[in-house]
């Protein structure tokens, strides 16, 4: 608590961007369990639920807002929105770019689905979605890389055999190869990618990155991250931090 | 009667399609369709007089005013749509921020532009962010609106450059014999008598923007095909209460028909406006014309 209080103070000596009275969370709303909209058509997933709990721990007002995947980098630099909680995972490429919190999802193994069980995924063509992680890894392995702007339609790709396989993150795929009665598998080895996924914020904006990072740290210290990752990512082992690390 | 939505999995049949349609994504969906027609609507007429004043600028006698309006269309139409949509729309909004700036927060010190980021005073944002959401998505539906008109006003210009040069240079002799200064003869001769050479290039492009609008959704604007994306793609059961799989093909089959229905009526509108325009007119159309006329009075 000590550290959220001193973030809070760092934010609001920094003063200047933190200053506003709305902060703007872009999304993508396309990443079932983490971003997605409900069939009203709300914003909701593991993301909506966080950010808003993080706003209320660091007493911020926000709003999420949707963007394409594609511009969603490019919207924040610009100052459309302040955040992003789209699913995006710390890498040294985008941290050139723009700022990320912590980690408040850790870092987990891309997975490969497949139709058939023997798709040699080191030859085969693989489906991901354009400019993330998975797309620039399977672009260093022999596979054929097809690019989809949204991730639905990695996965389309593969049930119409448009692509033998789809490689995306391990939480995305596992209700969709639940739902999907056998047809769709997961095949190969899990991939390590990414230092996690964390909320991304202009360079400039250190004192709202402060505040946001308290946050996390403090509801990873008292349990109730671990308890958002156990309701949205349900499993044998869902993703979870070591409190004692912390 | 509308079924009870409560339980969807308890439904079936046609009371689980009436409940899965009216959902509140589907409502949106509908929603966005006029919102598509709104930016129709819209545009057009903003184009056109962006195109009109383009192709005055193009043959002014005054060389530099002529420049302008030559560089605004060669440049338009040379651009790809797709970099004028990313590129223009980030610079337009950066440039009103920065000029707010500029006026709002004199006192700021600090640069706006700090590396990749682009940082104006809280006072300049535009929207502010403490707008409300609605103000923020008719503030994109606006830049919308004039990025549209910007690159389709290029291509109005070019087409209506053309129509005016095919009005016969012998009518604007004639109008000046008659003592009619150079604008009296271009507004009362040649205006009137262009649009009929201009319709067919403007029906065209009338029926390309009515097909652009997908091009609103890099604009954050969600349009029809946005909608038909996230609704057809499938849905697994965690999610919503309404699972089904990849039915892409039949929202896309729906907004197919919509665009075709949408052109062929418009296409019957443009028909009848080129016979309105065509009466009277010294070309084939307008002889073709007369003469029935006469026959039929005969």
């Amino acid at each position: 608590m000590t550290r959220l209080l001193l973030a809070s103070v760092l934010a609001l000596a920094a003063g200047g961007a933190f200053a506003q009275d709305v902060v703007r969370i872009g999304t993508e709303g396309a990443y079932p369990p983490y971003n997605f909209l409900d069939d009203a058509g709300n914003l909701d997933g593991f993301e909506i639920e966080l950010g808003r709990e993080i706003c209320a721990r660091a007493q911020l007002t926000c709003e999420f807002v949707q963007n394409d995947w594609d511009s969603i980098i490019p919207n924040l630099v610009s100052g459309n929105y302040d955040v992003i909680m789209a699913g995006m995972s710390i890498t040294p490429e985008r941290d050139e770019v723009i700022d990320f919190t912590q980690d408040y999802y850790p870092p987990t193994a891309s997975a490969y689905v497949a139709r058939s069980p023997d798709v040699d995924v080191t030859a085969a063509t693989v489906a991901a979605q354009s400019t993330t992680i998975q797309a620039g890894y399977i672009a260093t392995t022999g596979a054929t890389l097809v690019e989809y702007a949204t991730p639905e339609e990695t996965v389309a790709a593969v049930r119409n055999g448009e692509a033998d396989a789809v490689f995306a993150d391990y939480d995305f795929l596992v209700p969709i190869v639940e739902a999907s009665g056998g047809d769709l598998a997961f095949v190969g080895e899990g991939v390590p990618l990414g230092g996690g996924i964390g909320a991304g914020l202009r360079e400039s904006d250190a004192g709202l990155r402060d505040a946001l990072d308290g946050a996390i740290a403090a509801m990873k210290a008292d349990g109730t991250l671990n308890a958002l990752l156990g309701k949205w990512f349900p499993g044998e082992e869902p993703p979870s931090y070591d409190a004692a690390t912390q | 009667m509308l079924p009870d939505c409560s339980d969807p999995s308890a439904l079936s049949g046609l009371s689980w399609l009436a409940c899965y349609l009216t959902t509140g994504k589907h409502l949106n969906f509908y929603g966005s369709f006029g919102t598509v027609l709104l930016l129709l609507l819209v545009t057009a007429p903003v184009a056109l007089a962006l195109g009109f004043g383009g192709a005055m600028l193009a043959r002014s006698r005054v060389a530099p005013l002529s420049w302008i309006g030559r560089a605004y269309i060669a440049v338009v139409r040379g651009v790809p749509d797709i970099v004028f949509f990313l590129f223009f729309v980030i610079a337009l909004d950066q440039g009103l921020e920065y000029l707010r700036h500029r006026i709002k927060c004199p006192d700021w010190d600090g640069p706006v532009y700090r590396g990749s980021d682009f940082v104006v005073c809280d006072a300049a944002k535009l929207p502010l962010s403490n707008a409300p959401q609605w103000f923020h998505e008719a503030y994109g539906f606006a830049l919308a609106v004039l990025t549209f008109a910007i690159v389709f006003g290029a291509f109005a210009a070019s087409v209506l450059f053309g129509a005016m040069k095919a009005v016969p240079r012998a009518q604007m002799e004639t109008a000046e014999a008659y003592g009619m200064t150079h604008a009296q003869a271009f507004w009362r001769v040649l205006v009137p008598q262009m649009w009929v050479y201009a319709l067919p290039g403007l029906s065209n492009l009338w029926l390309v923007l009515v097909k652009a609008s997908p091009l609103l959704f890099l604009l954050g604007v969600e349009d029809i095909v946005y909608w038909a994306r996230d609704l057809g793609g499938s849905k697994t059961p965690q999610f919503t209460d309404y699972p089904h799989g990849d039915w892409r093909m039949w929202y896309f089959l729906f907004l197919l028909c919509f665009y075709l229905a949408f052109t062929r009526l418009s296409e019957i509108a443009l028909d009848r406006l080129m016979r309105r325009l065509t009466h009277g007119q010294a070309i084939a159309g307008g002889e073709a014309q007369r003469k029935a006329a006469l026959g039929g009075a005969a």
